[in-house]
């Protein structure tokens, strides 16, 4: 089971990874307003 | 349009050349991945219908079968509504439109080296990764120029919000490349022969980590983020709970990666492996139904719709059969049912309300909506075909479901049947035997599901036929 000495800090990192890309996310706004997101597709083409 | 003095130039347009190609190469992947299925599903019933030949044999073509609906038919439909909805998402046209077109050229190559490499019996056994090496290196050649295409396009978007239909499509395309390089490690020993990395029952780990994220992201969040495209765009509503869509989105992504194990219950992997993948499949009906429920309830309020509109009824009896088969996964991750439903046509049953139900039915939906914009028409040449393509459709995947859930579940109770004294009821035959009526049943379900996309290909012949190819601007920012 050696192999599991990579694949936790593997699994660790990348779950690191997607928190940074929530992270990230949200401090840019992209969740500042949502329901205007939804409509803003029906609007424009 | 602006009148600004300072917009001298065009406004640039979309790059919907290859969303024409994509679109229309998946109604003629659909034809033929049917076709096989159907043909296979017939040889189970009629084995002469190998007809002694090598490259006709159910053991060769079931892959080509499987490739082709999923990689062809679900691949170019999904390399389409992607790249049309983070278009028009974005409001740019695609980041290196050439390099688009060879992600279009270059999984037409794919699909025809599978088609011609699998019959001739090269593979490497894994299933849904069965291509050999020089095929798989093609694929990530592929694969990346489409993550560079796509996230270049919303690198460069004029639009600040992400709108969630990228997320999931996003997530795909970065799933896929990290499944399909861990997975197809292989070692070349020979122009068409490889061995895996991997071996024994730590090679089956991986392999069912990557088929069922093969479900998890290509099926699964592929499609959802085509239906959180298309399905607001034709009810002309917005999602019912974008707040929703967010969250639902996450934990989705977070859970599929683990549900693997519930492919190898009461195999060699170890025990506790197993019970993780227990546990996490039974979490993902959650995040699921969240899914589900987001995309039906944007028809709230809008119900009546359904009366009149064949492509939305596409989409929302998709998503209900998506709710069904997202039921019955976790369902048959559990233990003690999956000790029944293991290696039965339960399987197959579940796997076909999937693909045939929720993949299916969305694509199908998705390229009635898209194919007549893509070629400057309001609607498909018949309206009144693509409800008959519905009904015969339904009906197609009720006959196959039902016929594999008495037929899985009829095999597990007799393989378990045991005598007082200890020894087995039934032989394996005997199963066999009493499994041919189901097998006829599933092949006319196949038939008639086939039947549908018969006619979808001729309503789309019609409808290219006396089209055209719009160029649609993209919209500008007004001047201040």
């Amino acid at each position: 089971m050696d192999i599991l000495f990579l694949l936790i800090p593997l699994s660790v990192g990348l779950a690191f990874l997607i928190l940074g890309a929530l992270a990230w996310a949200i401090w840019r706004g992209q969740f500042d307003s949502i329901e205007a997101e939804g409509e803003r597709i029906l609007r424009s083409d | 349009m602006n009148d600004n003095p300072a917009a001298s130039l065009p406004a640039p347009q979309y790059s919907d050349t290859v969303i024409r190609q994509f679109s229309l190469a998946a109604v003629l992947w659909g034809v033929v991945g049917m076709l096989v299925g159907v043909f296979i599903a017939a040889q189970l019933a009629w084995p002469e219908l190998n007809f002694g030949v090598p490259w006709l044999s159910y053991g060769r073509l079931r892959p080509l079968h499987t490739n082709a609906v999923i990689f062809a038919f679900g691949g170019c439909g999904l390399f389409a509504t992607s790249y049309y909805c983070v278009q028009r998402t974005s409001h740019v046209p695609l980041f290196m439109p050439r390099l688009a077109s060879f992600t279009f050229w270059g999984w037409q190559a794919v699909i025809v080296a599978a088609a011609i490499s699998l019959p001739l019996g090269y593979t490497t056994g894994k299933e849904y990764a069965e291509l050999e090496w020089p095929i798989d290196i093609l694929i990530t050649l592929v694969w990346v120029s489409y993550a560079v295409v796509f996230f270049g396009t919303i690198g460069t978007r004029r639009v600040r919000h992400i709108y969630v239909a990228n997320w999931f499509y996003g997530a795909f395309i970065l799933a896929i490349a990290i499944l399909h390089v861990v997975n197809s490690a292989e070692v070349p020993a020979g122009w068409m022969k490889s061995y895996s990395a991997y071996a024994g029952v730590q090679d089956a780990m991986i392999q069912w980590w990557y088929g069922h994220n093969a479900v998890g992201f290509f099926l699964t969040a592929g499609f959802l983020g085509m239906m959180y495209y298309f399905i607001p765009k034709q009810a002309e509503r917005p999602v019912y709970s974008y707040r929703l869509s967010i969250v639902h989105f996450w934990a989705l992504i977070f859970t599929y990666m683990w549900a693997g194990p519930h492919h190898l219950h009461y195999t060699a992997l170890p025990d506790w492996t197993q019970s993780v993948g227990m546990l996490f499949s039974l979490i993902l009906l959650a995040p699921s139904w969240g899914g589900m429920i987001n995309g039906m309830m944007t028809l709230s309020g809008a119900w009546h719709k359904l009366r009149d509109d064949p492509v939305l009824r596409f989409m929302i009896v998709a998503l209900s059969f998506y709710g069904m088969a997202t039921f019955e996964g976790p369902l048959m991750s559990i233990k003690t049912v999956n000790s029944l439903s293991h290696y039965t046509d339960w399987t197959v049953g579940h796997v076909h309300a999937g693909a045939l139900g929720w993949v299916g039915l969305i694509t199908m939906g998705c390229l009635y909506f898209l194919i007549p914009r893509l070629f400057g028409q309001k609607k498909m040449h018949s309206v009144a075909a693509i409800e008959a393509h519905f009904w015969i459709a339904t009906i197609g995947i009720v006959f196959y479901i039902a016929a594999m859930w008495i037929a899985g579940v009829m095999q597990g109770l007799m393989w378990r049947a045991i005598n007082p004294d200890g020894t087995l009821t039934y032989t394996f035959v005997e199963s066999v035997k009493a499994t041919y009526p189901f097998y006829v049943v599933r092949a006319i379900g196949g038939l008639l599901y086939l039947g549908g996309m018969l006619i979808m290909a001729w309503n789309t012949w019609m409808t290219v036929a006396r089209g055209h190819a719009p160029r649609i601007a993209v919209p500008m920012p007004q001047a201040a």
